[in-house]
């Protein structure tokens, strides 16, 4: 057993010695394993994820292309919306003005047509007021033509009815009488006069 | 060296306690991590060895995950194909875009990706149950691929500073006196062709035999203080060794993911230095 591990002292290593030196045949597999492993990655590995990541990024770009597109679209709708809206408002306030305009000149029509039928109201109750009076000047005429004839007749003592009627004396005396040509005087007494 | 001895170092455990018994206690070292599977010759430069087949191993997975979940994708993506596009989408984007730069990143990609996987299913595999090698504690691998991003960053800045002249005088930064040109010049000299691949080389290798080595030292350890320990202080000892190394494992873990992650960084950063039209 001491010589075998005498040998195995002597054999291990390579050579036994020296730790540092690399072994040849080791460098020979070290440099074969790296080259089919640098290989296989270079025309496997790495054009196949790199393929990959490009198709993903196209996908995640083309996903954000349709969401930038939604977003537009939204945007424009938004915006056509708030036009509409600007617009039915300007509209109402349109109406509006035109009601109150409206109301307005239903309101001075209004009053001058009330104004109108009042002054026209007003007119006929004065030509009313007037005619009752012409009539009533006509009628007073001739009650006091009548009554003055009458009362002539009663002291005279006859009818002077139809001559008073032929000649208008009454008439002309009342419109004497009313174009002030006549001037009532103060009546002496009965007595001193006759 | 005769089969039945690389049949007995199968399980370095077994060699260590194998030999603790005649001998007392065989601290894991680097000659652990000396693994051939089929020995070709005697000394065995050209054996095949245990951390080449991982490696080999790690390289049929990867293929067989990443080709095989890319074969159908779909934009909305499914479990797997979740799976090869977080990975993917880190070092694309994270590493490769961020780093490099939106215009010129896209053919690093496979190397960048290559490089990442290849290295973090290789440091995984270090706590992996079963296979529990990782392969970048063999110097050879480590130098493999930093020689790959050597040529690569070289080749790319000769070709973007239209040949090796112009990038060598790239490497002065511009308005600096005279007398200071050629010792910068041998300073960023140094660093771009000596210091960068030695150092993206040595780290990944050094971690993960440091962190193997650990754990091995705790294990194989704890199972020979619990073994072989005369009193219960060292058996309680043995198995307090084991826990820490449960914890080890965890923290390993990050330590292999982290170095996965500084490599290809840093493997980008110089790839970035190489585009960029000025130094």
């Amino acid at each position: 057993m001491i010589t075998a591990s005498v040998v195995a002292a002597e054999g291990t290593g390579y050579p036994s010695g020296f730790p540092l030196l690399p072994h040849p045949g080791e460098m020979i597999i070290g440099i074969i394993a790296f080259a089919i492993l640098y290989w296989l990655y270079k025309s496997k590995v790495v054009p196949r994820l790199e393929e990959l990541y490009a198709e993903r990024a196209a996908a995640i770009e083309g996903g954000m292309q349709q969401a930038e597109q939604a977003q537009e679209e939204a945007k424009a709708a938004l915006e056509q919306y708030t036009a509409q809206l600007a617009e039915a408002r300007a509209e109402a306030n349109a109406i509006r003005e035109s009601a109150r305009e409206q109301g307005a000149s239903i309101v001075a029509e209004m009053r001058a047509q009330a104004q109108a039928e009042a002054s026209r109201i007003t007119e006929a109750a004065k030509r009313q007021v007037e005619a009752e009076r012409q009539q009533a000047v006509v009628q007073l005429r001739q009650e006091v033509g009548s009554l003055s004839t009458t009362l002539a007749s009663k002291i005279v003592g006859e009818s002077l009815e139809d001559e008073v009627r032929q000649k208008g004396i009454v008439d002309r005396f009342l419109a004497e009488l009313e174009s002030g040509d006549v001037r009532p005087e103060k009546v002496a007494p009965a007595g001193q006069d006759a | 060296m005769s089969p039945t001895v690389v049949s007995a170092s199968w399980l370095p455990a077994a060699v260590a306690t194998a030999e603790g018994g005649e001998g007392g206690f065989n601290t894991p070292g680097v000659a652990n991590f000396w693994w051939p599977v089929i020995p070709f010759d005697g000394t065995g430069p050209w054996a095949v060895t245990r951390p080449a087949l991982v490696l080999l191993l790690s390289v049929g997975l990867l293929a067989w995950f990443y080709v095989g979940a890319t074969r159908k994708l779909t934009v909305v993506p499914s479990k797997n194909q979740f799976l090869v596009e977080g990975s993917y989408n880190f070092v694309r984007n994270t590493i490769g875009r961020d780093i490099i730069g939106s215009k010129d990143f896209l053919q690093f990609v496979p190397l960048l990706l290559t490089l990442f996987t290849l290295i973090l299913v290789n440091n995984v595999f270090g706590i992996f149950p079963f296979i529990q090698f990782p392969t970048m504690s063999r110097v050879g691998i480590p130098i493999v691929l930093t020689l790959i991003v050597y040529i690569t960053y070289h080749a790319v800045a000769i070709r973007r500073k239209h040949g090796v002249l112009p990038y060598f005088k790239s490497l002065i930064p511009p308005g600096l006196p005279g007398w200071l040109k050629p010792i910068l010049f041998v300073l960023e000299f140094l660093t771009y062709f000596v210091i960068r691949p030695l150092t993206l080389a040595l780290r990944l290798f050094g971690n993960m035999l440091a962190g193997h080595l650990m754990l091995l030292v705790f294990i194989v350890g704890g199972e020979y203080l619990l073994l072989e320990g005369d009193n219960l202080f060292l058996k309680f000892s043995g198995v307090l060794s084991f826990g820490f190394s449960i914890a080890m494992t965890f923290f390993e873990l990050l330590i292999e993911f982290l170095q996965a992650f500084i490599f290809t960084l840093l493997a980008a950063l110089y790839i970035s230095d190489a585009v960029s039209e000025h130094h």
